[in-house]
């Protein structure tokens, strides 16, 4: 007896399950102008809103008066899984306390090697690095993938710390 | 049912003009022709409309977009798909049986010309009106599967026996739910001619009048009929996560598009006998009660070959609902579903209806 009650169970709640997965997709189905994700891309370039978090290339963020917070510790450089991040460090006199100070020369990123990994930004100590929301990266030559990320004449700002 | 809408009117005409004109036989030999010919394109054309409409069914419940490029709302895609086919060098493998292999297209392609032989679109839209429609179309519909089978056999290649194989296993099973499910209906339509089951149906259609057992019947055969056109979750003789493409995966070009093609018309021949079964073909609805006089009258007004079409669209619209809802089963949970689920309930959805039948207890 257990057995035909066990058949015909089964036979109702397959149709329940089978039913309720019907509801889901009939659900999208007729929902579909809303919910539909696909983004047409080079058409809607214009309109196209590319979420905050998106990794496009790695950045060095400078403020208006074109100074940054970098100090050269080299930090992201060995964070660097495929050693796509080169620094030149200098070092010059701080005239004020007397001492030498090691700043940066250049901060070279070779994005043509970068995976987008974000640990050169989360290693680094002083918030220097930055992932931006750039796109379209593609370029007709392999050296116009290097970058010198600290823009030309920009200095260390004063509060960051050694 | 208005008169206007008739095509017999239409197709007398043509019979009459075409008699004045030439010899009895040159007139016979002239309309299968015209009609061969007809066939053809209708074919051809609901082909590339069904696959779109799968293409764009399947993407929205996937909340995709579908082919949206060429033409407007993708409207030429298929046909595109269709010219490249057509273009595509046909290649026979080495080792294929070079006969058979060339001749299992064929025979796929034939099952659906030769069913819909005898379907009745809309009123007067028929190709012959035979007293054993229904059973013509049970057993043509069993030869598509000897081209599965013949195609997975003659390509020499593991996967497409397997994949024939399996269609066989299956369609053969599934046979017996097909016309067993039929087989109630008929208990009251009373007659094999699909012509006269929809005649039958002009108070109310079957669905509503045969209540619970018709409604039994009904998904019966839906779940049947969708395993014997090797459709939805009953697709394991093409199974692409495990056999590649199945029967033809040694098919390209305008012999894959046969292949194709026939699914496709499958499943208008299978969802055209749902609707001259169930919904009455292309009867327009109808509630059988005295007080519905004004409403059937209202819904007469409605051509035939709308209805037909429409009701139609919806039975392949289920069935497109399935495929893109439910998992492929294994090959013993299709034969468990069959042999221990859909066959008893159909022998006694079979003895229910002829009791309902005998009693009377229907409207």
């Amino acid at each position: 007896m257990s057995t035909i009650i066990a058949y015909f169970k089964g036979i109702g709640q397959g149709l329940n399950t089978l039913w309720t997965g019907m509801k889901v997709t009939g659900y999208y189905f007729f929902h579909a102008r809303k919910e539909i994700i696909t983004m047409q891309y080079p058409d809607n370039r214009d309109t196209l809103k590319i979420p905050e978090r998106f990794r496009g290339r790695v950045v060095m963020l400078h403020d208006q008066n074109n100074e940054h917070a970098c100090n050269g510790c080299t930090m992201c450089e060995m964070a660097c899984p495929n050693g796509s991040i080169k620094i030149i460090t200098d070092k010059i006199l701080n005239p004020e306390t007397g001492k030498v100070v090691r700043i940066i020369d250049k901060h070279i990123y070779h994005f043509s090697m970068c995976t987008l990994c974000n640990l050169c930004v989360q290693a680094c100590p002083s918030n220097a690095l930055a992932m931006d929301n750039s796109y379209e990266n593609s370029v007709y030559d392999r050296s116009e993938l290097t970058f010198v990320l600290n823009q030309p004449g920009s200095k260390i700002r004063d509060n960051v710390k050694d | 049912m208005n008169a206007i809408y008739d095509f017999s009117i239409l197709t007398g005409g043509i019979h009459e003009w075409l008699s004045g004109l030439m010899s009895p036989t040159a007139v016979m030999i002239t309309e299968m022709v015209i009609i061969g010919t007809l066939l053809i394109v209708f074919v051809a054309l609901m082909g590339l409309v069904l696959v779109l409409a799968e293409r764009k069914v399947a993407a929205f419940f996937q909340l995709r977009l579908g082919p949206n490029r060429v033409g407007p709302w993708g409207s030429l895609q298929t046909l595109a798909d269709f010219l490249k086919l057509l273009t595509k060098e046909l290649i026979t493998t080495k080792s294929a049986d070079k006969f058979l292999y060339n001749l299992a297209p064929f025979i796929v392609m034939l099952t659906p010309f030769l069913a819909l032989g005898v379907i009745p679109f809309a009123p007067g839209l028929q190709i012959m009106d035979m007293n054993i429609g229904v059973f013509f179309i049970t057993a043509v519909s069993s030869m598509g599967v000897l081209g599965i089978l013949i195609g997975g056999w003659a390509s020499n290649n593991k996967y497409s026996l397997i994949g024939g194989m399996r269609s066989a296993a299956m369609v053969v099973s599934y046979e017996l739910s097909v016309t067993l499910a039929i087989m109630t209906m008929v208990i009251m339509t009373e007659s094999l001619s699909l012509s006269e089951i929809v005649a039958s149906q002009s108070d109310g259609w079957w669905i509503i009048k045969g209540h619970i057992p018709a409604l039994i019947a009904f998904l019966l055969y839906l779940t049947a009929s969708t395993a014997e056109t090797n459709r939805g979750p009953f697709d394991l003789a093409e199974a692409e996560s495990e056999l590649t493409a199945g029967f033809h995966t040694e098919y390209g070009g305008i012999k894959f598009a046969f292949f194709f093609l026939s699914e496709f018309v499958n499943m208008l021949v299978v969802a055209s006998i749902a609707t001259i079964l169930f919904f009455g073909g292309w009867m327009p609805f109808h509630l059988p009660f005295e007080w519905a006089v004004g409403f059937n009258h209202i819904m007469d007004f409605i051509p035939g070959i709308v209805w037909g079409f429409g009701k139609v669209t919806f039975v392949i619209f289920l069935m497109m609902w399935f495929r893109w809802t439910f998992p492929r089963l294994r090959i013993d949970q299709i034969l468990n579903l069959e042999w221990k689920y859909l066959l008893p309930m159909n022998l006694v959805n079979f003895l229910l209806m002829a009791l309902i039948a005998l009693s009377g207890f229907y409207l």
